[in-house]
């Protein structure tokens, strides 16, 4: 009994970290890219996923509220259509849902409205972002944000512990990794290797539940004016044909590779 | 006025990317008429920059051994206004790819990745950047002043000019210590993905970790990277940094070689940067051949050994 009180104070006093994922919305890997007049991306038939590099971060997230009482909101800056990626969140077991009502153009404008959301808000300790959208590939959310908001930041993250309000990670590298030590606030961007792909969850019945309960916050967007504008789409030029060769032949191969393509 | 490149080194030493970046540097700065500079971080390595047309180099001895974020951000900050530069050429590493955000912020730029080409610079800045990880191409118009261009891998072959190239070094002074790298591991003896002129990669059907011999002893006569596909890291067969496509690295090579993979789209999309595809796989109707240049139809178990013993043979009478 008395030992159980004592338990009690000691998890009273442990510092709750905050954190924040951000979700981003992108056609599903499997979708094929077309455009219409080569300006606009066409997203007819296009079935839109939780960036891969985004499910990651917000998949470990959910584990430090498992395991160490984190809380855990998600913010989306985008239209309608990603309320139901949002409600995935939820139902995975992230606490709050937001979304700024404006349609994502660049990685500089969400990154911009997320910072307006998190000052509207006390604070966060660990804010995650994918490392990069597997659509524009911009890979700057992360890294704008941290910046503007004056946080430290690592992105390629494949590891992270808090102990102690001290966050420990695992930056992937070229060729390697290294071990960083940083002391909260800290804003991360994520990647496969930050979970295992068997740790990704799948919302369960109950989870539906309660997420068909809650609401999703909608805000209004701020005032930004952009530095750039995507002016043309292009595809790559089809592939020319391929050339056969018999496994019986491998010389000829060689010979292509060292003489005609001129690659070993 | 003038174009800056940031040029990586490791133990000392320039990374290999050096001439393809200081090149693109160079190409663009004789378009925009001003001149090309450089800068790098702990590295007494710099004869070679005089070969690709760069007039002065600034090399910082940062006082620490490993990639110092923070204070790298501000120095070339900092040197970026000095020197009152208008763009910043950075690569498409781990670590530039790291920087390159927190510097467009910081300088109040504009951040432009995976740019495949020269800007065109007639009326507005146009950049031409890949998206959809390689599925498609974005041209951007750019209306701030100050920008960091991230240049893709391998998408700018260097071009050898002679310069008098004027060398200075500084001192870092009040590093900053927010982010404190304690450790680095480094994967010794092996060819990474990102470095390698040649990948080779095994899928699922290689059916088990314990085929892997036939990756690592071709990746070995070839002098290559080895990779994998998805499923393979997932399923524990080899670790994740090895894992290539969408979701995975991108290989930008000069030669992938695909053993026993199928060809899925997200696979296919990671490597379309890689100028020669080679696709090994016992099943002609294979996806991966439509996206293909050289195809053998075989078994892995069967072809590969042979290649590697052609390639030995071929080694020692050359
Ligand atoms: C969201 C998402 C993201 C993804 N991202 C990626 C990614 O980044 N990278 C990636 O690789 N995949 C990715 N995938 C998975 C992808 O869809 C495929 O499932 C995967 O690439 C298949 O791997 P594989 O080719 O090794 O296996 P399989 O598709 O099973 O193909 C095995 C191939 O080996 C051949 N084969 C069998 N035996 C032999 C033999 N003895 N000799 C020669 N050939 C043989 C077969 O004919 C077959 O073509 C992703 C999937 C999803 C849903």
């Amino acid at each position: 009994m008395c030992y159980n009180i004592k338990c009690f104070i000691k998890f009273e006093k442990i510092y709750v970290v905050k954190v924040l994922v951000c979700i981003n919305s992108v056609p599903d890997t499997t979708s094929k890219i077309n455009f219409t007049d080569n300006k606009e991306y066409d997203s007819t038939n296009i079935q839109f996923v939780i960036n891969p590099n985004d499910e990651f971060g917000l998949t470990r997230a959910i584990w430090l509220k498992e395991k160490q009482n984190a809380t855990v909101d998600v913010i989306n800056v985008g239209q309608s259509q990603s309320d139901k990626l949002l409600k995935k969140c939820l139902a995975i077991g992230a606490d709050n849902a937001y979304r700024v009502n404006i349609e994502a153009i660049n990685g500089e404008m969400v990154a911009d409205e997320i910072i307006n959301f998190i000052k509207s808000k006390n604070h966060y300790d660990l804010i995650i972002a994918g490392r990069e959208s597997i659509d524009y590939n911009g890979g700057m959310v992360a890294g704008f944000i941290a910046s503007k908001l004056n946080f430290p930041f690592v992105t390629n993250c494949v590891g992270l512990k808090i102990e102690n309000n001290i966050a420990y990670l695992t930056r992937e590298i070229d060729g390697g990794r290294e071990n960083i030590k940083c002391n909260l606030p800290i804003v991360v961007g994520s990647q496969k290797g930050l979970v295992e792909e068997s740790d990704l969850k799948i919302p369960n019945m109950r989870g539906i539940m309660l997420a068909s309960k809650k609401e999703i916050k909608v805000l209004g967007p701020s005032k930004y004016v952009s530095s750039s504008k995507i002016i043309r789409f292009e595809k790559p030029s089809e592939k020319k044909e391929i050339k056969m060769i018999s496994p019986d032949n491998l010389d000829e191969l060689i010979d292509i590779l060292q003489n005609k393509v001129k690659v070993i | 006025m003038s174009v800056l490149v940031f040029i990586e080194t490791e133990n000392g030493l320039l990374k290999k990317n050096f001439s393809q970046i200081a090149s693109y540097g160079v190409a663009l700065s004789k378009k925009l008429g001003v001149k090309c500079i450089a800068i790098a971080f702990n590295t007494d390595d710099c004869e070679k920059l005089s070969e690709f047309g760069i007039t002065e180099f600034t090399v910082f001895n940062s006082g620490h051994k490993f990639f110092d974020c923070l204070n790298y951000v501000n120095i070339i900050c900092n040197f970026l206004l000095e020197n009152h530069c208008k763009i910043l050429v950075t690569s498409s590493s781990a670590d530039s790819k790291y920087i390159g955000p927190l510097i467009a912020n910081k300088w109040d730029g504009h951040y432009a990745p995976n740019v495949v080409e020269i800007p065109s610079t007639d009326k507005n800045f146009v950049v031409k950047q890949s998206c959809y990880t390689n599925k498609a191409f974005s041209y951007t118009e750019i209306y701030k002043e100050r920008i960091v261009i991230g240049v893709s891998n391998n998408s700018f072959m260097p071009v050898k000019e002679k310069s008098d190239c004027k060398v200075k070094f500084e001192n870092l002074k009040d590093r900053i210590k927010t982010i404190e790298v304690l450790s680095v591991d480094k994967f010794t003896g092996r060819k990474t993905i990102a470095d390698a002129d040649i990948v080779v990669s095994g899928g699922r059907g290689l059916k088990g970790p314990e085929n892997w011999y036939l990756i690592e002893d071709l990746a070995e006569v070839l002098g290559a990277a080895t990779a994998c596909s998805k499923p393979i890291s997932d399923m524990g067969w080899r670790t994740h940094d090895e894992h290539v496509g969408q979701t995975g690295k991108p290989v930008s090579s000069k030669l992938y070689i695909a053993i026993g993979i199928s060809g899925a789209i997200q696979h296919v999309a990671g490597i379309a940067k890689s100028k020669v595809k080679v696709v090994i796989n016992n099943d002609p109707e294979a996806p991966f051949f439509k996206s293909a240049d050289f195809g053998i139809v075989g078994d892995a178990f069967d072809v590969v050994p042979k290649l590697i013993q052609k390639l030995n043979e071929f080694k020692s009478s050359s």
